[in-house]
């Protein structure tokens, strides 16, 4: 399970392809790796400590290397030389066999952490858990869990694998920013600062001290239990609960406004920044068929419709609850809830009424169907029950099948086999969200360079969220998608510099270039 | 307008018959059918280095997914044309039998140049412009140790880096002083010149092909050059141009010369048929370009403008600006306007190259008028309805420096060297450059 390094190091696993160096920084990678499977069969390393944070290093080291002697005496530019003749970037043996274990490890770390040796009702951590209890304690003064091994790892490809892509793609200082960009991230916001938040405030209830970890994609934000570990949590409780609806309200609508939904998904957010670095090397194998899109569709609108009516169902019976002290009853939350909501439905139709596509109309719908959804809680609803079920109900299985299951053992662990961004694509409630604004409300767009475009599919087929950007270059077309992430890639691989990521004119965002189609402009649908 | 009845049919798969196949049935209810023996769906050419290198696979060349033809209702045949009657308006597919139309369009392509070398037929030897000959250098290139690529050209330097991409030491062939010399003035073809042997191409400059050895299976086992070497090889990529691809027309009526004679309609001299993209030739060339234009873009071009003659709005074909890219290993290229290697005797050059030789521009303007003629941008991206805009109303040099900011299209956060560019055309144009010029 713990393969899930070893297996991405391996960006080229072919032995032939690999000179001296590389051969020799796998080496050192899988050293590092196998001290882990070491510990998780429960050997006991006397200085557990040093062994511990020698793996660390030696798996780090052996990506560095790898990287270094893979990159480094190439000229700058792309390098996808035989992404398609790999076995691991093809899914070819290399790439089910990663996909396999990544998703064993998934499972193992939702629903079996016991077997990673996750100390049960107290009793002392075994094996890779206990393993990492040096870490742990030093950063946040507890013993380790299996969520603070995953988040171990998770920060360090992130961290490993983003080092790798700033060298492959050094000649592009986009792509070197914006990788920087997540990796700091992660570090510092999603590992460092809240681990060490937690040492320093001890006897504070548990919650999320990520402060760019956002509602809906954090799921568990409006949950009871988190409420109250905010509220109860002195300062940086309600500094978090602030800031946390501030990100979603205020902060998230102006950068979308002017920089797309880029600033997040691909330069902050955690998802993303897996995919953008250990997943680069999955990025192609997303699917660009129509019938995928239309796909996309129906799913992502499921899980956007689903949170939300969960965390309101959730939010309506912890506002029940007289011992919850809050300043809202559970009428006032419902109406507040339908106006705000049908504000922005009518805000959409009288002002981008013009400019809706088949994504913002479903992404619509499910706006209107959450205020249903809203209405009949209202009335329908007793005061533990939501619609005749127990909202906790409706929470634990969002928690089973999409927070577990989808985000992560579909999300990442189908890397190898469905591209980088699954959850991103097909089902990040988040994404659905800022999608929309991106299309209506933002000043983001990719433009086409006039008639450039030689419609070779580079563009298409490095585009890790499946869209079929070449169906736009080669019509003259700005690509304006809800979906974009604004990765940049599909600029980086044009060998026409054909495309351009850029914020500009909301008005000038649809046009067509008037070069393609000479002269009285006749507008394509094709 | 519009004949429903009308059968269109459309010779070749290429950019520009299924660009005039999908801009008819965006207009009109013809019957269109498109015929070719190359593939059974449309591809992009240009992709096809990118399948070899592994970048892509080959169904990723396909714009269009496979549904699209019938949805849209373009019959798609796979055949060869054999022959054309214009008297009874039919032709005969290698198949055997005879379609009958109404509209022929003529877009059957080019194929590459072999001019009577001794051994140009032997196994191993090709050219790189088809999916066949995509799928023959695949089988070719199995125990290849070492290729040599003939021509100095756009498709040299793409098999170059192709067979590079496997491991294949590749030695390049240019005939002239410099890589694509007739079109790149001296400097630009040094700076990529120098990008190729950083690629560790063997580049043989002023190096023509004198013959290709065979061994006694018949297949190429080296090369002698006229500077008297003789060099091992297992593969011979020939890249010295290309031609029209018009064999199957000779004895049809239709004026044949370099290519498919055409007036500014794309008309041939029989009623009814019509040529676009690399296999037409203008009769009279259209201001600078050349009769025969093989280029991606105008294929595309000369599709749309026949399309809109086929649905009865005849329409000249116009193809604006002139406008070119091509990328040459790392280093792209974006050419608009005109930029001669030789400069004319009215144009003014200014070059710039930064200091780290991957970046140049040049650019050509009057040496009265100071209008702007053209620019050649390497590893530099620029915006092309900018250039178009300067070209059309014939702004001047000063306008162009003064707003090169405005005219990039490098990614963001790029470093971008306006003002190093700026302040060299002042140092070295200055006699020329209105003092007021912001």
């Amino acid at each position: 399970m713990d393969k899930k390094i070893i297996s991405l190091s391996l960006a080229n696993p072919e032995p032939v392809n690999m000179n001296g160096v590389q051969k020799l920084s796998v080496g050192i990678g899988f050293a590092g790796l196998f001290i882990f499977v070491l510990a998780l069969l429960n050997i006991n390393f006397p200085y557990k400590a040093g062994w511990l944070y020698g793996s660390i290093v030696f798996i780090l080291a052996g990506i560095i290397i790898y990287s270094i002697s893979t990159y480094k005496k190439l000229p700058e530019g792309i390098q996808n030389n035989g992404v398609y003749f790999k076995s691991i970037s093809s899914k070819g043996l290399w790439g089910w066999v990663t996909g396999i274990v990544l998703t064993a490890l998934y499972i193992f770390l939702y629903w079996y952490p016991e077997y990673l040796g996750m100390g049960k009702d107290g009793t002392a951590n075994k094996g890779l858990v206990g393993f990492f209890d040096p870490l742990s304690y030093f950063l946040n003064g507890h013993a380790a869990t299996q969520w603070f091994v995953y988040g171990t790892l998770y920060t360090m490809a992130i961290v490993g694998f983003g080092y790798k892509f700033i060298l492959k793609y050094r000649h592009n200082k986009y792509q070197l920013v914006r990788t920087i960009s997540v990796m700091f991230f992660q570090l510092g916001f999603a590992f460092l600062i809240p681990e060490i938040l937690a040492k320093l405030n001890p006897t504070l209830p548990y919650f999320s001290k990520d402060i760019k970890n956002m509602w809906p994609l954090n799921y568990y934000f409006f949950e009871d239990w988190h409420l109250k570990g905010m509220l109860g949590g002195g300062n940086l409780g309600m500094f978090m609960l602030l800031f946390g609806l501030a990100m979603i309200f205020i902060i998230s609508p102006i950068l979308t406004y002017f920089y797309g939904k880029r600033w997040y998904c691909s330069w902050v957010c955690g998802c993303g920044g897996l995919a953008e670095t250990a997943g680069d090397p999955f990025r192609h194998l997303s699917t660009k068929k129509l019938g995928a899109w239309k796909f996309e569709r129906w799913c992502i609108h499921f899980v956007l419709v689903f949170i939300v009516l969960t965390t309101i169902a959730v939010l309506y019976t912890f506002l029940g609850d007289p011992a919850n002290k809050v300043l809202i009853t559970r009428n006032q939350f419902t109406l507040g809830v339908i106006i705000f909501l049908s504000v922005v439905i009518a805000a959409i139709f009288i002002f981008r009424r013009k400019q809706l596509d088949t994504d913002s109309k479903f992404t619509l719908a499910s706006l209107g169907i959450i205020v249903v959804g809203v209405i009949l809680i209202n009335f329908l609803s007793g005061q533990n029950n939501i619609l005749f079920i127990d909202s906790y109900q409706f929470r634990s299985w969002y928690g089973f099948a999409i927070g577990s299951a989808f985000s992560g053992v579909i999300g990442v662990g189908f890397y190898p086999l469905m591209g980088s961004r699954v959850w991103c694509r097909f089902g990040c409630p988040m994404a659905a969200i800022l999608g929309l604004q991106q299309k209506l409300f933002s000043r983001f767009r990719i433009t086409t360079n006039g008639g450039q475009c030689i419609s070779c599919g580079n563009c298409s087929t490095y585009c890790e969220m499946g869209i079929d950007v070449r169906a736009y270059a080669q019509k003259g077309e700005n690509i304006v998608r809800s979906s974009c992430v604004g990765c940049g890639i599909c600029a980086a691989v044009c060998p026409r510099g054909v495309l351009k990521l850029e914020n500009g004119d909301e008005k000038s965002r649809f046009d067509y270039s008037p070069i393609l189609i000479e002269k009285d402009n006749i507008k394509v649908s094709g | 307008m519009n004949k429903i009845n009308e059968h269109i049919i459309i010779i070749g798969n290429g950019i520009s018959g299924i660009t005039a196949a999908r801009e008819v049935r965006k207009q009109g209810g013809q019957a269109i059918t498109v015929i070719s023996a190359e593939t059974d769906y449309f591809f992009s050419r240009t992709a096809l280095m990118y399948v070899y290198m592994g970048h892509m696979k080959f169904e990723h060349t396909q714009p269009y997914e496979n549904f699209f033809w019938q949805k849209n209702n373009i019959q798609l045949i796979k055949a060869l044309v054999q022959k054309v009657d214009t008297a009874s308006k039919k032709i005969q597919l290698d198949r055997g039998d005879w379609l009958a139309y109404d509209k022929l369009v003529i877009a059957t392509g080019s194929r590459p140049n072999k001019f009577g070398w001794p051994g140009q037929d032997l196994k191993g030897v090709m050219g790189m412009y088809s999916k066949q000959d995509l799928e023959y250098l695949e089988q070719s290139t199995k125990n290849c140790k070492r290729a040599v690529i003939v021509g100095g050209g756009l498709i040299g330097i793409e098999m170059a880096e192709m067979l590079h991409s496997r491991k294949i030491a590749v030695t390049l062939l240019v005939r002239e002083a410099g890589f694509w010399g007739n079109i790149l003035p001296p400097s630009e073809s040094a700076m990529i010149g120098r990008h190729i042997k950083e690629h560790h191409i063997d580049l043989r400059l002023s190096t023509g092909l004198i013959e290709i050895l065979s061994d006694r299976d018949g297949s190429a086992r080296a090369v002698v050059t006229d500077k008297g070497e003789t060099i091992d090889c297992q593969v011979v990529g020939l890249a010295a141009g290309v031609t029209p691809n018009i064999d199957f027309l000779k004895g049809s009526g239709i004026e044949l010369g370099k290519g498919v004679k055409v007036n500014r309609y794309l008309e041939t001299n029989i009623e009814n048929v019509y040529a676009i993209g690399d296999c037409a030739e203008q009769q009279e060339a259209i201001d600078l370009r050349k009769p025969v234009e093989a280029v991606w873009y105008t294929g595309r071009i000369m599709g749309e403008t026949l399309a809109r003659t086929l649905c009865g709005k005849r329409t000249a074909y116009d193809p604006g600006p002139w406008f070119n890219s091509a990328k040459f290993f790392d280093i792209e290229y974006q050419t608009y306007g005109w930029v001669w290697a030789k400069p004319r005797e009215y144009e003014n050059q200014f070059y710039w190259e930064h200091p780290k030789g991957k970046k140049a521009i040049r650019i050509s303007y009057h040496k009265e008028t100071k209008a702007f003629l053209g620019i050649n941008c390497l590893g530099i991206r620029m915006r092309h309805e900018f250039f178009d805009t300067v070209l059309n109303n014939q702004l001047s040099v000063d306008n162009v420096i003064s707003n090169l900011k405005k005219a990039n299209f490098d990614p963001e956060l790029f470093t971008t060297y306006e003002k190093e560019i700026k302040t060299a055309f002042e140092k070295d144009h200055s006699n020329l450059i209105p003092t007021n010029n912001g």
